[in-house]
């Protein structure tokens, strides 16, 4: 559907294959990152890019089954990389992994099978006594890397109809998707947001807490400690001038903004910072309606005075 | 405000567990340690596990400490793990609540001058005192990680209420109304899945979490 | 050597074995007297031994003795690289009245017993090595070395303290030396200092008068703003040519009167001044800075309006009496012949902008340690005063040592300086400022004469100093104390705690990493860098100075990081090396040379293009190539170009290689 419509519109050069990516939601954007899937696919729809959602994905592991085994959180994220190259025909699929944990998890198992034999020889064995393959062909990605480095700040630019003008956004890259294994971004000081969001027309806030850990899981296991950590971030945030947080991770956004009622009792506090995902600032700037950006999911609701 | 937030202390207390540093301890205690106490052996199984020896190459510079968003929580400092690690100290190490507050931010590890892998480090730490069952019994960090596998066993995805239902359950239930409020307003945003959704490969999966415990060898138990 | 008459005891190779134990270096990796008793069964051995040291007297002997004995006439020692001991053993084989040239090495400590860990292996692979050896030096064939007179003038690339040190020593010998340096000025890193460490001695105050030395002595010619474009010939024989880049001032007549750089058309200095690193302004006619040698004032094109659009009033030719202003200044290129050359060519400091983390160029206070260099001395852009962006004074002021040093990304190596630097910056600073210092280190690194002391004296100061290395540098504050500051993340690792210390200015204190171009000039002189890019001596410990080439010699940091006193003391053991050499008069050429079998050559000049140092020329008359021997470096090109197998090269003949490869397969 999507490739008639961009050969119709002449968007595509002639020859040129449409741009198509394998997707993998990971558990968090069906249920509290519901918000990003939405956003990301819109956007994505929005610049003539095809996603399609990896068949009967599983969970990726995340960093709780790191702390269980080793062997079998290689072997979870393994078996997305092989369904992925599978369903692609052995065509050498993109994966897109727009959560965090999901694109360590993920790239961490791709560069485990690359380089270390012994462990890939036992992975690779149980997928194939189990039907699976992985050539090591399927890649993956981030959509910030995609949107930057595939699709160009340019055709971003290009194609936003409501710049978000006089709106100050604080980018928060968060940890695992600029460490350690990233290479499309700097560890310490990422970049790709904030020239994605200063494409869109928004202000850009300096803002030294962008690569700070947002408390993970800690924000629900030990509350004192994760909590006190969004809080800081926010903190220093709003003292910058933020009008809102962009976030690239179901987690981050879900630490930062569902907590902020529990860190104002906690720390005596009055925040109210909307913290949303690159992908709904994005889809603003290009026009899509907050409906269908989700939107109505966050809990603080974005001022859009400065949106409009 | 913001003074009040660094006087701010932060207090663990353990059921049936061990008092944190922060709680005055009087009684005096021997600091000596004398060789036969150390594990010798610690190190070497470490590295083994952890899969990389660079630990071994340690200057003890602290980047990792200084750039670690929770070390000023920890009882010992990721550099003094990695010392106590070396130098076989292996009670302390196992019984630290650091192994357990590390957020797998990996500032650490892209921050250290030697290349030593300290998330991954940590993460073989984890894995060797869940194996040992050598961690606090009601903390909840280890608690979700177990449940946090078993629910993935079960349906081959995660389920955030299902998950944190156990956790508290198990940890400390009396948190389950504190959180209520907020699961509801999740629900009420459309942002928590009732049911679980159970994958068509669960089975696939499975086997294949066999066949690498196997081939393993040293596959642990997470039950 | 030429005229002494070696015995050839018979036309029958009778070749004596002798395996060396290199102490334990060998002989505790692999076995010894089984490799001693295998040299034995191998053809034309008349008698095969192992020994502990066998390139020591007794060692020695021992070859000389069997050389009479057995009536011996090759010779092969398994023991250490050739590097090392090749000459030694060549020299005993001729001692024992062999020609040197009957004598092979098999390397058995750097490519076996160091490298090797199984015992088994290691003692066979020996034996193919020893195999090879011996199968070798019985088509080996005497040979004598050819004496080439030298040139006796030296040439010096790189004017800092290393580069005018060196050329002082030479000159005042009577040589004749000519220092080339590549800014407008000599002088280095150190005529930017203000105070050398650990005697607080003042950098200019030592300097200067070297400097100035260098210009008036009669036996320097001095070629400031100029490059080496090439280097050609051997030892003692080098032809350098030279590149002298228009500073459109001519230099004997300019007395650095600076009445041009009064008059010139920008009434205000407005361009970058790069002797101040950007901290003040210069205008597009300069001096470098007041004690500048020469003292001759350059004009920078880039900037000059005359030179850059062809239209200025030229307000400061017209002020010139001496008229040594000439805007068709063109470039000159210069060949000058010397017998030997000394790089000194220094170090290029570390670019902080590699270590975001802390903030350089982000941050408005945050300093490399050259430009608080630059600021503590009289003469640099604040005249002596540390002061920040705003023009106040510091009230704490955080150094942080290690910066690009000792760290897998960026150099891993210690840059030896930055901890003393470190400790005199913050001296200098405590003492104009008053302020409070925290010096941040992982080690505190002072191994020298009065270091220790001077690191004493700074913990008396009140300075102070917190062992970890910094995490971060921001402007985040927590604290209604830390509002306006810049905050230091360090965990204190002797008190086992994390810490945030604010500061209102934070000095990098930057390692030393190779020039730029290191590996260019590596290249035009025929040397080799480290991987770090540092030139290689030839040994570290037996020849600091020498390089693989022999006649270039190394002095200074361009070696590898190192203080003034070290720099200053390389120096002069490199000065002392060139001289040996130019004053012997002459040099022996190896003879491992390629020469052409006239017979065979079909005169098709293939290896006339090949060759990469013009050693091959057509004989017309013949048609055939000609090598000449003093040009021919044996590298070996031709011989493998060669299409009717025509070139050959001494010491790696068809044969002598044929037979060595069989060696190490027929070993069973």
């Amino acid at each position: 559907m999507e490739t008639e419509t961009m050969a119709s519109n002449g968007k595509v050069m002639a020859g040129e294959k449409p741009m198509k990516y394998f997707y993998y939601p990971g558990c968090s954007l069906k249920s509290t990152g519901r918000a990003y899937e939405e956003s990301l696919l819109e956007v994505f729809k929005a610049l003539d890019v095809d996603l399609q959602e990896i068949d009967d994905w599983n969970c990726c592991g995340a960093t709780a089954y790191m702390a269980v085994d080793d062997m079998k959180a290689s072997a979870l994220a393994a078996r997305n990389l092989a369904l992925a190259e599978m369903q692609s025909n052995g065509d050498g699929a993109q994966i897109i992994a727009p959560c965090s944990a999901c694109y360590l998890v993920l790239l961490k198992a791709q560069k485990a099978i690359k380089e270390k034999k012994e462990k890939a020889n036992v992975l690779l064995e149980a997928m194939k006594n189990n039907g699976l393959y992985y050539t090591g062909k399927a890649k993956v990605r981030h959509p910030l890397d995609v949107l930057v480095n595939d699709i160009g700040l340019e055709k971003i630019a290009a194609r936003t109809q409501k710049p978000l003008k006089g709106m100050r956004i604080a980018s928060y890259y968060g940890c695992q998707f600029v460490r350690p294994y990233s290479t499309f971004d700097e560890p310490y000081n990422p970049q790709t947001m904030d020239m994605l969001m200063a494409a869109l027309g928004a202000d850009i806030v300096d803002w030294p807490l962008k690569t700070r850990c947002c408390g993970g899981t800690l924000t629900g296991t030990i509350e004192a400690i994760g909590q006190r950590l969004s809080y800081i971030l926010l903190k220093e945030a709003e003292k910058r001038g933020a009008d809102v947080v962009a976030t690239a991770c179901p987690l981050c956004q879900f630490n930062l903004e569902c907590y902020q009622d529990s860190m104002n009792r906690t720390f005596e506090d009055n925040l109210n910072l909307p913290v949303a995902y690159f992908t709904q600032l994005m889809g603003l700037a290009f026009g899509i309606s907050e409906k269908t950006l989700g939107f109505e999911r966050l809990f603080v609701p974005l001022k859009t005075k400065a949106a409009v | 405000m913001r003074d009040w937030l660094v006087q701010q202390r932060i207090k663990f207390k353990m059921v049936g567990g061990r008092k944190s540093h922060l709680v005055t301890n009087w009684e005096i205690q021997r600091k000596m340690k004398y060789e036969e106490e150390l594990d010798p052996q610690f190190a070497q199984d470490v590295v083994k596990k952890l899969g990389s020896d660079n630990l071994f190459g340690c200057i003890q510079c602290g980047t990792c400490s200084a750039t670690c968003p929770v070390s000023h929580h920890m009882d010992y400092s990721p550099r003094r793990i990695i010392a106590m690690t070396r130098a076989g100290f292996k009670d302390e190490v196992m019984r630290s609540f650091t192994i357990w507050l590390c957020a797998s931010c990996y500032s650490c590890t892209v921050g250290c001058p030697k290349e030593i892998k300290i998330t991954e480090l940590m993460y073989t730490l984890k894995q060797k005192a869940i194996e040992e069952k050598v961690y606090p019994s009601r903390f909840p960090i280890p608690v979700l990680a177990r449940e946090f596998a078993r629910t993935v066993r079960n349906f081959g995805r995660n389920h955030e209420g299902l998950l944190l239902l156990r956790m508290f359950l198990k940890t400390n239930p009396f948190k389950l109304f504190t959180m209520s409020g907020l699961g509801s307003k999740l629900f009420f945003k459309g942002r928590l899945e009732i049911m679980p959704h159970t994958i068509k490969g669960k089975q696939q999966l499975l086997n294949i979490l066999h066949a690498v415990e196997n081939g393993n060898g040293n596959g642990n138990h997470g039950q | 050597m030429s005229t002494h008459q070696y015995k050839n005891n018979g036309d029958a190779p009778r070749i004596g074995v002798y395996i060396c134990h290199c102490g334990m270096n060998i002989a505790s990796k692999l076995n010894v007297a089984e490799l001693a008793e295998y040299g034995k069964i191998l053809p034309n051995v008349a008698v095969s031994r192992d020994y502990k040291f066998m390139c020591s007297d007794p060692g020695q002997e021992m070859i000389q003795k069997d050389i009479q004995e057995f009536n011996l006439n090759r010779i092969v020692v398994a023991s250490c690289s050739p590097l090392l001991h090749e000459k030694t053993f060549r020299q005993a084989a001729a001692d024992g009245g062999l020609n040197p040239f009957y004598f092979q090495m098999a390397n058995i400590r750097e490519h076996v017993s160091w490298v090797t860990k199984d015992f088994k292996e290691a003692t066979d692979k020996a034996k193919a090595l020893v195999s090879a050896a011996v199968r070798r030096v019985a088509q080996h064939q005497a040979l004598e070395k050819k004496r080439v007179p030298v040139h006796s003038d030296v040439v010096i690339v790189g004017g800092g303290i290393a580069g005018i040190h060196a050329a002082l020593t030479i000159a005042n010998s009577g040589r004749k030396v000519y220092l080339i340096e590549r800014q407008p000025t000599i002088g280095g890193h150190m005529a930017m200092f203000d105070k050398t460490f650990p005697t607080l001695d003042c950098a200019a105050c030592i300097l200067t008068p070297k400097m100035s030395a260098v210009k008036n002595h009669p036996n320097i010619t001095l070629w400031s703003y100029s490059d080496v474009t090439k280097v050609e010939g051997f030892t003692g024989n080098f032809k350098v040519k030279i590149k002298r880049k228009p500073r459109y001032v001519i230099e004997e007549h300019c007395v650095g009167c600076l009445l041009c750089v009064d008059a010139c058309v920008f009434k205000e200095p407005k361009f970058d001044d790069e002797f101040n690193l950007g901290m003040s302004k210069r205008k597009p006619i300069y001096l470098p800075f007041p004690q500048a040698t020469p003292l001759t004032v350059l004009i920078d094109p880039e900037t000059c309006l005359q030179l850059k659009r062809g239209k200025c009033k030229q307000t400061c030719a017209e002020v010139c009496e001496r008229r040594a202003i000439n805007f068709e200044q063109k470039e000159e290129e210069i060949e000058v012949d010397c017998g030997a050359v000394i790089l000194s060519t220094g170090f290029k400091p570390f670019d902080a902008k590699r270590v975001p983390e802390y903030g350089y160029g982000h941050y408005n206070n945050v300093y490399s340690s050259l430009e608080v260099e630059r600021m503590v001395n009289a003469s640099g852009p604040s005249q002596g005063e540390v002061v920040l962006k705003d023009g106040s004074k510091p009230k704490s002021v955080g150094i942080i040592h290690c910066v690009g040093s000792r760290h897998a990304k960026t150099n891993k190596y210690c840059s030896r300086v930055c901890c003393m630097y470190s400790l005199k910056l913050a001296h200098l600073v405590k003492e104009r400022t008053g302020a409070e210092i925290y010096n941040f280190y992982i080690d505190m690194r002072t191994p020298g004469k009065g270091y220790e002391e001077f690191f004493d004296k700074l913990l008396k100061e009140d300075v102070n100093f917190i062992r970890g290395r910094v995490a971060e540098v921001t402007n985040w504050a927590m604290t209604a104390k830390e509002e306006g500051k810049l905050i230091i993340r360090v965990e204190d690792t002797l008190i086992g705690s994390p810490r945030r210390i604010p500061v209102d200015m934070v000095i990098l204190s930057v390692g030393l990493e190779a020039q730029a171009d290191a590996d260019e000039v590596r290249r035009m002189f025929g040397i080799s860098c480290s991987k770090d890019g540092w030139f290689t001596e030839r040994h570290p410990k037996l020849a600091p100075v020498s390089t693989m080439t022999d006649g270039i010699f190394l002095a200074g940091a361009c070696q590898g990081p190192k203080d003034i006193p070290d720099t200053v003391a390389q120096a002069g053991a490199a000065a002392a090396e060139a001289l040996a050499l130019v004053d012997k008069g002459f040099v022996e050429l190896e003879p491992d040379t390629a020469f052409i079998k006239e017979e065979l050559c079909c005169g098709c000049r293939t290896c006339i293009g090949m060759c990469p140092y013009s050693a091959i020329s057509p004989n017309l008359e013949k048609g055939v190539a000609v090598v000449n021997e003093a040009l021919c470096k044996g590298c070996g090109t031709c011989v493998a170009a060669c299409p009717s197998g025509a070139a050959s090269q001494n010491l790696f003949t068809d044969e002598q290689i044929f037979e060595e490869i069989e060696g190490v397969l027929t070993y069973a």
